[in-house]
């Protein structure tokens, strides 16, 4: 699963990335700040043996979902919106609060009982052994899949077109 | 050094979605608050990618494959969402958007 070092330097970056993306005032840095975190878990997907994951996390998340997160950024002109960073004091401490008990509660689940007995030996999990797991074990998920993706861009259209009559 | 093994990237998971959790909660802007979203579905895929590892299982990257597929798909809605929301309120604080409070 790498060495020790690697994983710690990517993972100090990865957390600073994430920090960085929840505070920052601009949007803008919002959004490549989240793109680096997005890159830093594609190099931990090759990492961890999974290739083609990892080519999906650039092109599909780091690409094509961050750019059209930046495209709506830059056309609402969001970057410059002034008050609307944290919310009220008792709000930002109640959020403290609420994620140090949720990192507690994930660490006690995750942590409990030791685990599991692996499976150390290394896969074949190319795009052709991918392929074929999705298609032989999963295909009525990717087919609702189709759907899904069919229904969000009809959504998206009439939520567009609906405005433009009026 | 120690030896790598699930848990520290399973504890890295945590912490990655507890940052996201913390957006969610503590910021007023919906597109800080989208992005966030993000951060956490991709804390969830570091967790099934490290699992199908440890396990030597390949169906937790199928997985993965299927929450990124969704993702899309809600950041495409969400986002037309939000424009939609910025051209009748000029506004994305979702301290204002509260129209639909009775």
């Amino acid at each position: 699963m790498g060495s020790f070092l690697v994983f710690a330097i990517l993972a100090v970056l990865a957390i600073g990335s994430a920090v960085g993306m929840v505070l920052s005032r601009n949007a803008i840095h919002s959004a490549l700040f989240l793109i680096g975190t997005m890159a830093i878990l594609a190099v931990f997907y090759v990492l961890l043996n999974a290739p083609f994951v990892a080519m999906v996390q650039v092109a599909v998340y780091a690409g094509a979902i961050m750019v059209l997160f930046l495209f709506v950024i830059m056309l609402l002109g969001a970057e410059r919106l002034g008050g609307i960073g944290a919310g009220s004091r008792w709000q930002i401490g109640l959020a403290m609060a609420l994620g140090v008990a949720l990192l507690v509660i994930l660490g006690i689940a995750l942590f409990r009982g030791g685990a599991t007995a692996g499976n150390p030996e290394v896969i074949d999990a190319g795009p052709a052994a991918f392929g074929l797991r999705l298609f032989e074990a999963y295909v009525l998920p990717f087919e609702v899949t189709s759907i899904l993706l069919l229904v969000a861009m009809i959504g998206v259209i009439v939520l567009r077109t609906r405005e433009g009559k009026k | 050094m120690p030896e790598v093994t699930i848990n520290w990237y399973l504890a890295l998971s945590a912490v990655l979605f507890t940052i996201g959790a913390l957006g969610v909660l503590g910021r007023r802007n919906a597109l800080i608050i989208f992005m966030s979203i993000e951060l956490m579905l991709n804390a969830a895929n570091l967790a099934f990618v490290a699992l199908a590892r440890h396990l030597g299982d390949l169906n937790g990257q199928i997985f993965v494959f299927f929450v990124m597929t969704v993702a899309a798909a809600e950041v495409a809605v969400g986002l037309a969402l939000i424009v939609a929301i910025f051209r009748t309120k000029a506004s994305i604080n979702i301290d204002e958007i509260n129209i639909l409070k009775g």
